[in-house]
This record gives C-alpha cells, sequence and structure tokens, in this order.
C-alpha cells in the first residue's frame, strides 16, 4: 500500500489560523471538560471525601486496569441546558478495560445532587445501554444515587423505564452486567441492583430498599432502620438481593474486576490483524489542517495520512467520484474502509460510495466515515441528472450496512449529506466531533438568502415595499440562531454525538472505537433495500 | 629436577567444595586438560559450579557437617567418578590433616601439603615454637604445656601488657581476648579456656604480645617438597570481625628491605616444613616496621588473584603442578608488575554489625571491564541461605600502580549489579574512597577507626529516580503486556482526572507516585513524601528487559536496572540500589489471616519456642528464638494477646516469612 504524501505547510498562514482558532476551541472544550470533572464542585467534593469516600472517577481509576484506557462518552452531555443540568448530566460513562475486558462503565456523580437522575441523565444512559448492546459489552454500573431529581420527575419517570429493561435484555443477550453499589440505590434504582447479573454492595454504606425508614413508617408505621431496610450485610445474608458483600470500596471495586476477570470473555470481532505503527506523518499537525471556517473545504487525504497506520491507504476508485475518497487503511491493527468526504457528493461520488460500503459488507470491514459534507449537489442538471436517486442508494447502503461503522465529524455537517456520511441516526457505532464541527439542516448564511428571497418574493406578489430593516433583523436573529444550534458544543449536550475530542486524538479514539465494536461479531450483509438504477 | 617417570599423570580432579572457589578451580582444571567432578548439597543442587563441572555428585543435606565436611561421601563421590585426585579449596576441610591422609590412604592425590604440614601448622603454639627455632621472628609469648592461672599471670608479666590469650587450636580470630591489664587476665583466661573447649575441643590457649594498630602482611609460597618459592607479599589489613574484605598486593607499607625480609623469613618457614604446595605465610607488622609470624595456611587463600595478577602465575596451575610431581619454577621466574586489588563481596549489612544477609540473588550483572576478574560463586537465580559463607563473589581489580588499581575497582564496584540480599558493596566503596585508604595507612583497625558507624548513603533524590524507574518500567511492562491495543499510551484517556497514585515504600521510606502518561514515552511524574512534592517529566528512552534509560528534566538520561523480586522491585544505578514496595491497590482479605504473631524475618532454626497455645502474652514478650547465620534473634509478640498456634517446634527449619507463632486478641473485658 501507498504511503499517503503529505503538501501540508505548517508555516502558511491558513494553517497558524487553523491552529490558532482550533486550539482556542479546544480551550472551550477543555474549560467544559473540567466543569464535567468537577462533579458538584468544591464544597461538594470535600464532604463526600471527608466521609471517606472515593469520588465516582476514582472508582472508575480503580476498576480499570491499571495503564489501560478509558474512552469516555458524552462527557459533556447536559452542557448549558439550563433547568439545573450540570454538564455530564450527573453520569460518567464510557468504555474501559476491566480485567482485560473491554467494558461499558456507568458511574452515577454522586457529588451532584447526591447523584439523583435528570432527563439529560436518562438519555445518557440510554445512549451508554446502547452502545454496550450494539457491541456486545458487559456493563458496570457503579452506583450511588439519590434516585430521580424529584422536582423534575415529569421528564424522566416513563422515559427512565428503559434503563431497568436494558439491564434485562443484555443479560438475556448474554451481554453480562454487573453492578457495584456504594451508597443509595433505592425506590426505583433498587432495580438497578436488582436486574443486575452480579451485584456488589458495600458493607456500611449501600442502602438499597423500595421505601426508606420516612416512607416505610408513613405506609404501614412501621419503625424500621437503614441497615435492616436495605444495608448491604442484609443484603448478602438475608434477601439475597446482592451476590456479595464487600468490606468496603475498594474491595468492592476489587470484587467487581474479579467478577469480570471470572467472565472468560472472548473478543468475538478479533483483535488487530496488522501492525499498529504510528502515521507517517504528524498528528498535531491536524490543528492546522482542520478548518476552522467550515466554508473553507481541506484536503481529506491529509486528515487519512494522519488516522491511519503508517498513513498506508489504497484508495479504491480514486479517479471517478473524486469527491468522496474512499479506500482500504487500518488503525491500531484493525482493517477498516473509509469513506471522506473531498468536496459537495455529486451523484457519481454517491454511488462510489454505495459500491463500497457494500464491499465492505461482502468482506465484513467496519467503515470509518470521515464527514466534512455541506450537502448534495444541487441545480437544474443535477436533478435531471438524478441527484435524489443516487444519494438514495448510498443511504440506502448505510442504513442496510451491518459492519460497524465508525463517524467522526471534522468539519460541516448539513443536509442529507450528514445521512449519506452515516450520522447520528443510523447507528454508527460510535460518532465523535472536531471542535470546529458545524452541524444543521442548511448553514445559517443560507438559511438567511433563502429568507430573504422568500420575503422579497412575497413582497413582490403583495405589491408591498419590503421593510429592509426589519428583514435585516430577522435575517441576523435566524443566522445567529442557526449559527448557535449549530456549535459542536451545542451538539455534544444534546447527545447528538458520543463527543468533542482533540483530532490529534483522533487516531487513537478511532482505534479505541474500533476495538469496542470488535468486542462483537462483525459480519456483513449482502442485503440492502432496493436500489433506484 | 625431577624426571618425566615421576611425574603422575592427573585426568580427573573432584574439587570438595563449593562457590566462587569451585569454579575458580574448575576453571584452570579444566583449561590444564583435567576433567572436573563438582560435589553439591541438597541446597546446592541449582548452583553454578554443579552445571560448570563434567560430572557432579550429591554428596548429603544442606547443613556441611553431612556434606561438604562429610569425608566419607567425598571419597566416595571420587571413587564413583573416577576422580583421581582432590582439591580441597579453601575452608570446609582445606585444612584438615585427617581428610588429606584419607585422601591419600584412598590412593588419590590431595592437591595441598601433606598431612603432616597440615597438622604441624594446625597446632597453633607448635607452629610458633616451630619457627622461633628456625630463626623466625616470633612474637614475645607463651605458648607452654603449663596451662595454669599463676603460670599465665607470670608469662604476662614478662611478655608485657596488652596481650593476646587465644585458643592454641583456633584460628581466624574466634575467641581471641585482648587483655590490656593484669587484673583483667584471669578472667578472659576462664572465658577463653571455655570457648576454646566448645568451639575446638581443646581448652589450650597461647599468649601473645598485642601490637596496636598492626598490619596484616602476608607471604605466598609455593613448595614442591623439595624447594619453596615465594611469591611476594600480600597486604589483608581491612578486616571487619577479623575476617579481611580488601586486600592488595604489593603492600604499600612494604618497601624493598622489608620485602626481602619477609620472603625470606616465609621461606625459612616453608622449608622448615619441607612444603608441599601452595601456602600463605601470615605476619604481623608494627608500625615500626618490625614483624612477627602469626601462623601458615597450608591451602590456597582467598586473596591468592592479587598476587596472580602482580605476579602474572596462575597459583592453581601451579598446584597441579606440584600435585603431578613436578618441580617449582626457579624463584627468578617469579617477577611482579603493577598492584592489584581485592574486594570481597560478601551477603551482609555493614550498617547492621555485618550481620549475614539471605535471599534470591535477583539481579547479578558482572562487571566487564579491563584488568578486572570477577570471581564469583552466584549467577542471577541463586539463593545466599543460611548453611554457608556469606562471600558472593570476588573483585579484583590490577593497574599500573595503587592509585589507578583503586579507580579501576571503584568504577568496577559501581558497574557491579547485585541484588536481593544487603550486601557490602557501598561500604567498600567507602574504603576505597576514603584519604587513608589513598595514604596507604592501613591497619587491622582501620573500619574501627575511620568508618565506625557507617551507614549507607542516603540520597532521597537517587531515591525518588529508582521509584521512578521502578514505576514507569513496571507502566511500560503493563502496556506490553496488554491483550488489546498495546500502541496505545498507559492510562490514555479523552478526559484527564488527576489520578491517584500508588503508594510505595523505597528504603523503608513512604513516597506516593502518580503519573499521566504524555505520550508513549513521556509521563509526568509527581511524587510526594520525603518532605517534598515534585512533578517532573521523565522521557523513557530505552527499555530492554530490566534495563531502563530514563531522561528526566535535568536533561540527564540515566540508566537503571529493575528486577522483580516477587511483588516488590529492585532498582539500581552506579550510586547504589533501592527496594521499591508498592502497596497493593486492592489489599486482599484473605492474606491478612495471622494478625500478629512471629514471623521468621530470615530463614533460619528454632532455637526455642517460649510461648504454649492458649498462653496470654504482653506484648514484647519472647514468642520464639530463631537462630540463623550464626546470630540468635528473639521474635517478640507485637502486641498483647493470647497464643492461638504455634506452627512450628523446636529445632525446625523455616523459610524467612513463615508465620512461627500466631497471636489472637485477648479475651475481652480481661484489662
Amino acid at each position: 500500500m501507498r504511503v499517503l504524501p503529505t503538501r501540508v505547510d505548517p508555516h502558511s498562514e491558513v494553517f497558524q489560523q487553523n491552529r490558532a482558532a482550533n486550539l482556542a476551541r479546544l480551550e472551550e472544550v477543555g474549560a467544559a471538560l473540567a466543569r464535567a470533572r468537577a462533579g458538584g464542585g468544591e464544597k461538594y467534593v470535600q464532604r463526600h471525601l471527608a466521609r471517606g469516600k472515593l469520588l465516582p472517577r476514582q472508582r472508575v481509576e480503580l476498576l480499570l486496569d491499571r495503564d489501560g484506557w478509558f474512552l469516555e462518552l458524552c462527557p459533556l452531555a447536559g452542557h448549558r441546558v439550563g433547568g439545573g443540568v450540570r454538564t455530564g448530566a450527573s453520569m460518567i460513562g464510557g468504555v474501559g478495560l476491566v480485567s482485560g475486558v473491554e467494558c461499558l462503565i456507568s458511574a452515577t456523580e454522586s457529588t451532584v445532587k447526591g447523584g439523583a437522575m435528570n432527563e439529560y441523565s436518562v438519555l445518557k444512559s440510554r445512549r451508554l445501554a446502547e452502545v454496550a448492546e450494539h457491541n456486545r459489552l458487559p456493563t458496570i454500573n457503579l452506583i450511588e444515587s439519590a434516585g430521580a431529581d424529584l422536582p423534575n420527575q415529569s421528564k424522566i419517570f416513563v422515559p427512565g423505564g428503559a434503563a431497568f429493561r436494558d439491564l434485562t435484555r443484555a443479560s438475556a443477550a448474554r451481554q453480562p452486567t454487573i453492578c457495584l453499589v456504594f451508597g443509595s440505590s433505592t425506590a426505583g434504582g433498587a432495580y438497578i441492583p436488582g436486574m443486575s447479573d452480579y451485584t456488589v454492595m458495600v458493607d456500611g454504606q449501600a442502602r438499597v430498599y423500595l421505601a426508606g425508614p420516612p416512607l416505610v413508617k408513613m405506609a404501614t408505621g412501621e419503625d424500621a432502620d437503614d441497615e435492616s431496610l436495605g444495608g448491604a450485610a442484609m443484603h448478602a445474608k438475608i434477601s439475597g438481593v446482592s451476590d456479595y458483600l464487600a468490606a468496603d470500596e475498594r474491595d468492592a471495586i476489587r470484587l467487581g474486576r474479579e467478577i469480570v476477570r471470572l467472565l472468560e470473555w472472548r473478543k468475538q470481532g478479533g483483535g488487530p490483524r496488522h501492525p499498529a505503527d504510528p502515521p507517517a506523518h504528524d498528528v498535531d499537525d491536524l490543528l492546522g489542517i482542520a478548518s476552522s471556517d467550515v466554508r473553507v473545504p481541506f484536503d481529506a487525504a491529509e486528515v487519512i495520512a494522519r488516522v491511519v497506520d503508517g498513513s498506508r491507504f489504497h484508495p479504491f476508485k480514486p479517479l471517478y467520484g473524486p469527491t468522496l475518497v474512499t479506500g482500504w487503511a487500518t488503525v491500531h491493527g484493525h482493517p477498516v474502509g473509509v469513506l471522506a468526504n473531498q468536496g459537495v457528493l455529486f451523484s457519481e461520488a454517491a454511488n462510489k460510495g454505495a459500491q463500497f460500503i457494500e464491499l465492505c459488507n461482502q468482506k465484513s470491514v467496519p467503515l470509518l466515515f470521515l464527514q466534512n459534507i455541506t450537502g448534495f449537489m444541487v441545480g437544474t442538471a443535477y436533478e435531471q441528472g438524478g441527484i435524489i436517486k443516487h444519494g438514495a442508494k448510498m443511504i440506502n447502503a448505510v442504513s442496510n450496512s451491518t459492519v460497524p461503522a465508525i463517524t467522526v465529524m471534522m468539519g460541516a455537517s448539513y443536509g442529507a449529506g450528514n445521512y449519506a456520511m452515516s450520522g447520528r441516526a443510523y447507528g454508527p457505532r460510535f460518532l465523535f466531533s472536531w471542535p470546529n464541527h458545524r452541524i444543521a439542516v442548511m448553514g445559517g448564511e443560507q438559511l438567511a438568502g433563502v429568507l430573504d428571497i422568500v420575503k422579497r418574493g412575497a413582497a413582490a406578489r403583495g405589491g408591498r415595499p419590503v421593510d429592509e430593516m426589519e428583514l435585516e433583523m430577522m435575517k441576523t436573529m435566524l443566522r445567529q440562531q442557526i449559527d448557535k444550534e449549530s456549535d459542536a458544543l451545542f451538539a455534544t449536550a444534546r447527545l447528538w454525538d458520543d463527543g468533542v475530542i482533540d483530532p490529534r486524538d483522533t487516531r487513537d479514539v478511532v482505534g479505541l472505537a474500533l476495538s469496542a465494536a470488535l468486542t462483537g461479531p462483525v459480519e456483513g450483509t449482502m442485503q440492502f433495500g432496493v436500489f433506484r438504477h | 629436577m625431577q624426571s618425566e617417570t615421576t611425574a603422575r599423570r592427573l585426568e580427573k580432579v573432584l574439587v570438595a567444595n563449593r562457590g566462587e572457589i569451585a569454579r575458580r578451580i574448575m576453571r584452570t582444571c579444566r583449561d590444564y586438560g583435567l576433567l572436573t567432578v563438582a560435589v553439591f548439597s541438597d541446597a546446592d543442587a541449582d548452583a553454578p559450579h554443579v552445571a560448570e563441572a563434567d560430572e557432579a555428585v550429591r554428596i548429603g543435606p544442606a547443613p556441611a557437617a553431612g556434606s561438604y565436611l562429610d569425608v566419607g561421601a567425598l571419597l566416595a563421590a571420587a571413587e564413583a567418578t573416577g576422580a583421581d585426585a582432590i582439591h580441597p579449596g579453601y575452608g570446609f576441610l582445606a585444612e584438615n590433616a585427617d581428610f588429606a591422609a584419607a585422601v591419600e590412604a584412598a590412593g588419590l592425590v590431595f592437591v595441598g601439603p601433606t598431612p603432616e604440614t597440615i597438622r604441624a601448622m594446625g597446632d597453633k603454639a607448635a607452629a610458633r615454637a616451630l619457627m622461633a627455632s628456625r630463626g623466625v621472628p616470633v612474637a614475645p609469648g607463651y605458648a607452654g604445656e603449663d596451662q595454669s592461672v599463676e603460670r599465665f599471670a607470670t608469662e604476662a608479666e614478662a611478655i608485657g601488657y596488652p596481650l593476646l590469650v587465644k585458643a592454641a587450636a583456633g584460628g581466624g580470630g574466634k575467641g581471641m581476648r585482648i587483655v590490656r591489664a593484669a587484673e583483667a587476665l584471669p578472667g578472659a583466661i576462664e572465658e577463653a579456656q571455655r570457648l576454646a573447649q566448645s568451639g575446638f575441643g581443646d581448652p589450650t590457649l597461647i599468649l601473645e604480645t598485642y601490637i596496636e594498630r598492626p598490619r596484616h602482611i602476608e607471604v605466598q609460597i609455593v613448595g614442591d617438597g623439595a624447594r619453596v618459592i615465594h611469591c611476594f607479599e600480600r597486604e589483608c589489613s581491612v578486616q571487619r570481625r577479623f575476617q579481611k574484605i580488601i586486600e592488595e598486593a604489593p603492600s604499600p607499607a612494604v618497601d624493598e628491605a622489608l620485602r626481602a625480609e619477609l620472603c625470606a623469613a616465609a621461606l625459612t618457614a616453608g622449608e622448615a616444613l619441607g612444603y608441599r604446595g601452595a601456602g600463605t605465610v601470615e605476619f604481623i607488622v608494627a608500625p615500626d616496621g618490625g614483624f612477627f609470624f602469626l601462623e601458615v595456611n597450608t591451602r590456597l587463600q582467598v586473596e591468592h588473584p592479587v598476587t596472580e595478577r602482580i605476579t602474572g602465575l596462575d597459583l592453581v596451575a601451579m598446584q597441579l603442578d606440584v600435585a603431578s610431581g613436578r618441580p617449582v619454577p626457579p624463584q627468578e621466574a617469579i617477577t611482579r608488575a603493577g598492584h592489584a586489588i581485592e574486594c570481597r563481596i560478601y551477603a551482609e549489612d555493614p550498617a547492621d554489625g555485618f550481620l549475614p544477609s539471605t535471599g534470591a540473588i535477583v539481579d547479578w550483572q558482572a562487571p566487564e571491564m579491563a584488568d578486572v576478574r570477577v570471581d564469583a560463586g552466584v549467577e542471577r537465580g541463586s539463593v545466599v541461605g543460611i548453611h554457608y559463607d556469606p562471600m558472593l563473589a570476588k573483585v579484583i581489580a590490577g593497574g599500573a600502580d595503587r592509585d589507578r588499581a583503586t579507580r579501576r575497582m571503584i568504577g568496577a564496584l559501581r558497574r557491579l549489579g547485585v541484588q536481593g540480599p544487603t550486601t557490602n558493596r557501598d561500604f567498600l566503596l567507602a574504603v576505597l574512597r576514603h584519604p587513608a585508604w589513598a595514604a596507604g595507612e592501613l591497619s587491622t583497625h582501620f573500619i574501627v577507626d575511620h568508618l565506625p558507624d557507617w551507614a549507607p548513603p542516603d540520597d532521597p533524590l537517587a531515591r525518588r529516580r529508582r521509584l521512578i524507574a521502578a514505576a514507569l518500567s513496571d507502566a511500560a511492562g503493563r502496556v506490553a503486556r496488554r491483550p488489546l491495543m498495546p500502541a496505545i499510551r498507559a492510562g490514555w484517556t479523552n478526559n484527564p482526572f488527576p489520578p491517584l497514585g500508588d503508594a510505595w515504600a523505597v528504603d523503608g521510606r513512604s513516597l506516593r507516585l502518580a503519573y499521566h502518561a504524555v505520550d508513549q514515552r513521556r509521563f509526568a511524574v509527581t511524587i510526594e513524601g520525603d518532605g517534598h512534592t515534585e512533578t517532573e517529566e521523565v522521557a523513557i528512552e530505552a527499555l530492554d528487559g530490566p534495563r531502563v534509560a530514563l531522561r528526566f528534566a535535568d536533561g540527564v538520561v540515566r540508566r537503571f536496572t529493575v528486577v522483580a523480586d516477587g511483588a516488590r522491585r529492585r532498582v539500581r544505578d552506579l550510586d547504589g540500589a533501592s527496594l521499591c514496595i508498592e502497596a497493593p491497590r486492592f489489599p486482599d482479605a484473605e492474606a491478612d489471616a495471622a494478625e500478629g504473631g512471629a514471623v521468621a524475618p530470615m530463614p533460619g532454626k528454632v532455637v526455642r519456642v517460649c510461648v504454649a497455645v492458649g498462653e496470654a502474652v504482653a506484648a514484647g514478650a519472647p514468642l520464639v528464638i530463631l537462630e540463623a547465620m550464626k546470630m540468635e534473634q528473639t521474635l517478640t509478640a507485637p502486641a498483647d494477646g493470647v497464643v492461638t498456634a504455634i506452627r512450628v517446634s523446636e529445632g525446625a527449619v523455616v523459610d524467612a516469612g513463615a508465620v512461627l507463632v500466631e497471636l489472637g486478641e485477648g479475651p475481652e473485658g480481661d484489662a
């Protein structure tokens, strides 16, 4: 395979501008991540530590294999969404290595309102459960939660039930579920330990009951104490809700690791089959390559050259439909079929994409979408050329493909291009965005322009003069709204992706995501919807 | 000159010894054309001297009395293998006349002096009398048959104080007493008689004048029964507990005139005995240059390599020549050039009274340098037990002069890698770096005078660096052994949280270390403890098995050897070594079964169990007395409690870490 060359000039003005802008954006992302890591803030963190407890992130660290990894998912869920929701949505979730097994780990952030769940927590836990399900990952839940955030109960009660359903479905699908209880897990929350395959409770800390002492007193008049109602020792010795009694938090984590070790887990998709040598070109250049202005295109090959092993790439059909780069490579030793945008999608490019996706399914090779797309080409010639039916073929192929897909949003994501390039709705196993990423049905500028034309048309038809002031104000407001709602942080807060990543981490993130996806079987399909020819 | 026909043609030599001397003798035997037979006790089944021999015979259990000192077993081994000569090495039976006689009676060649010579020199009083009669200077003293206290008192007045009281049958300084005034004499005699009786089976004592700050200088001789030649002197003044640790040749205190006198006296001594084989005539040399005969060692000495270095001779080959009936070379053929120093590497703790140390040698790396010779008895994986002498190896460095040899020796010791038991390496370096050593101002009191309270160098910075080496090579090892994604850097995450870090004990100091991998090679390492918190970026420059090269923030690439010793890490660099013990992340509940009690700190033999099951004991009460390395150690109760179990009986041999006695909490309400 050919090693991709590079034409990047790190001293060019464009490169330097992009780099500065991307670093500034990364700083914003970093500040948001710091908010997520801060949990409930210094006061609640100190109170938690003063009780001799480990912070939720420390629990996760101890659970993970030493010097292993943790690919945190949706760390910015709920960022600046209002309604008292904290960045991270009171949860920590991700894929990490535990006893040599890639597991889906989910921990309640007990320093935020006692780990109470809000509607974003529900969305995030749903997404985490989905990641476990699609990639066949064992799940480990680290629980210390006050349960539903009662003032917000209306937003979570009905959808929240899915959490328990997911647990038992995972179990039925032979995807083990493990629950470590460090504190309260009461009322509905009691069903998490109750429905997990393996449950460990920390002596003296775990509280697992449907109703606590005040509610029992109200309901039946019984005077009951915490320990006999729902203590760890009671559940281990009397009720059998717990399978293991842990002496302390570290002991619970040790037991959790031991349980995973004894799963005798085997990856069905296999391990890496090729050398995992680093790219031939400096990955740091990605900050200067990724356009800070999505209207300025950049060379997808330069990105591929900084993501794939040894920058080796075998292009497929390079001379046909060149606005979509397709070809084969490996990432951290895992073979992938790469689809990367190199401009607007034309009919030829869409057809090539559909064919390439079929080929990857035929040989059961995962897909990597590098998305930077302003949409399909428009205009009479293209409509007459059947751009709709050709685009539909690519969307058909993406929709029915059964090999794992990983999507990286590296710039623009507008219109149906989002769909054809395996956007969120098309179920890629993992989807990550770069901080310069913009996502919307179309750009703010275009929308404002459309508004301008429509308003002027209506005024002309009504024989009225155009109120230029009002039109300008409307356009500005629309532009501002669209710009705000297209932002990478806005998108990630709403779980439109699995996280905003540093472009320089792309190769590692894709490698880890691929490896996680290969925990399940990788089997392509030859069954697609009817292609309109 | 003897004719060829009188020469005995040897083909196979059994080496009745172990460790470095067995290997050293076998090396020359091989070069000489002889086949070699090693003998071994159960403790030495995997020892290097066994692996290197052409044949090897098990001669008994670990205790030397049943193996290396078992004459019958050794002769049977020689018979079974068809050996026609036995080389005794040094120690064990090397100076046992009965053994030499038994070897000859069995029709084999004893590579050493005649039984008569050994016997004659074994009796110190008789040896002294013989030498005095031939004009060899002997220290004023008394070695008469009248062993009454009154006679000793009279003789003592004649000799003058201070004087030495020692066992006639003894050697190596054991049971020696210095008496500085007449009042102390009766008590010293009584004690010395008791020790002589118990140690050597003979209470006979001798008196000798005592020289303050004497030097110990000895002359190597080799005889063929007809002629004796000398191979110049060695100085062995640097001693601890009457045992030599550094020897050199020539002596910095000996000029040509004194050398001529000493060598002449040594030849007189050798000729008086009609000496056959290699031997050493030891002298005490007073600060004024006066010297007195001390004793004749009828064997190859530990320190023989320094003579070999300056003369170019192979003393073992000369022994074999003599044993084959060949004459010794003419005296004129023996010349010397340059200077040589030998350091003995012992498994012992110089900071703790030179107490022997035991355990597995987890790291062994002999320096590879020009003019440096290492005679080692161990290799990586060898276990230093309680049964034998704790000398691990000898390092011999040469040079054109004493200063050059010293410099080379310092370089060799710094490059020597030895980890596991505590060793005297750093102590030897302290001696070699001492101004008194440089000035050649030596005496047998050197250590007491100059390094009485030596403690291992305490270097917190080196300690932290070694901990970093341990932690980072562990981290790199875990990444490399990771079943998946080995190219992902240690602890990769897209949302880094300050790591918890881990608790370590480094040479007994508590330190906390946390790191964050910047990339696959670079780590930001934070260490807390030793009154310090410091974060520094450290890069792994190279990692090859136990060897790791790290580049620190000061830009210096330092090399370390990190070896696993169970769950512990032993780390060394050019400045020394540290033991790094990481606290387990998950205390294992099942391992805490024995809450308190007595755990053997080193392998040893249980001399006495002081308590019974059910007995209530107070903190500090003796539980068990353990004998290890000839030292008795009392293991005491760590806290008040009740003896719940006794796991051993008196006389049992136990391993380090063995639980001997278990203690439980006392019945409640008793207090």
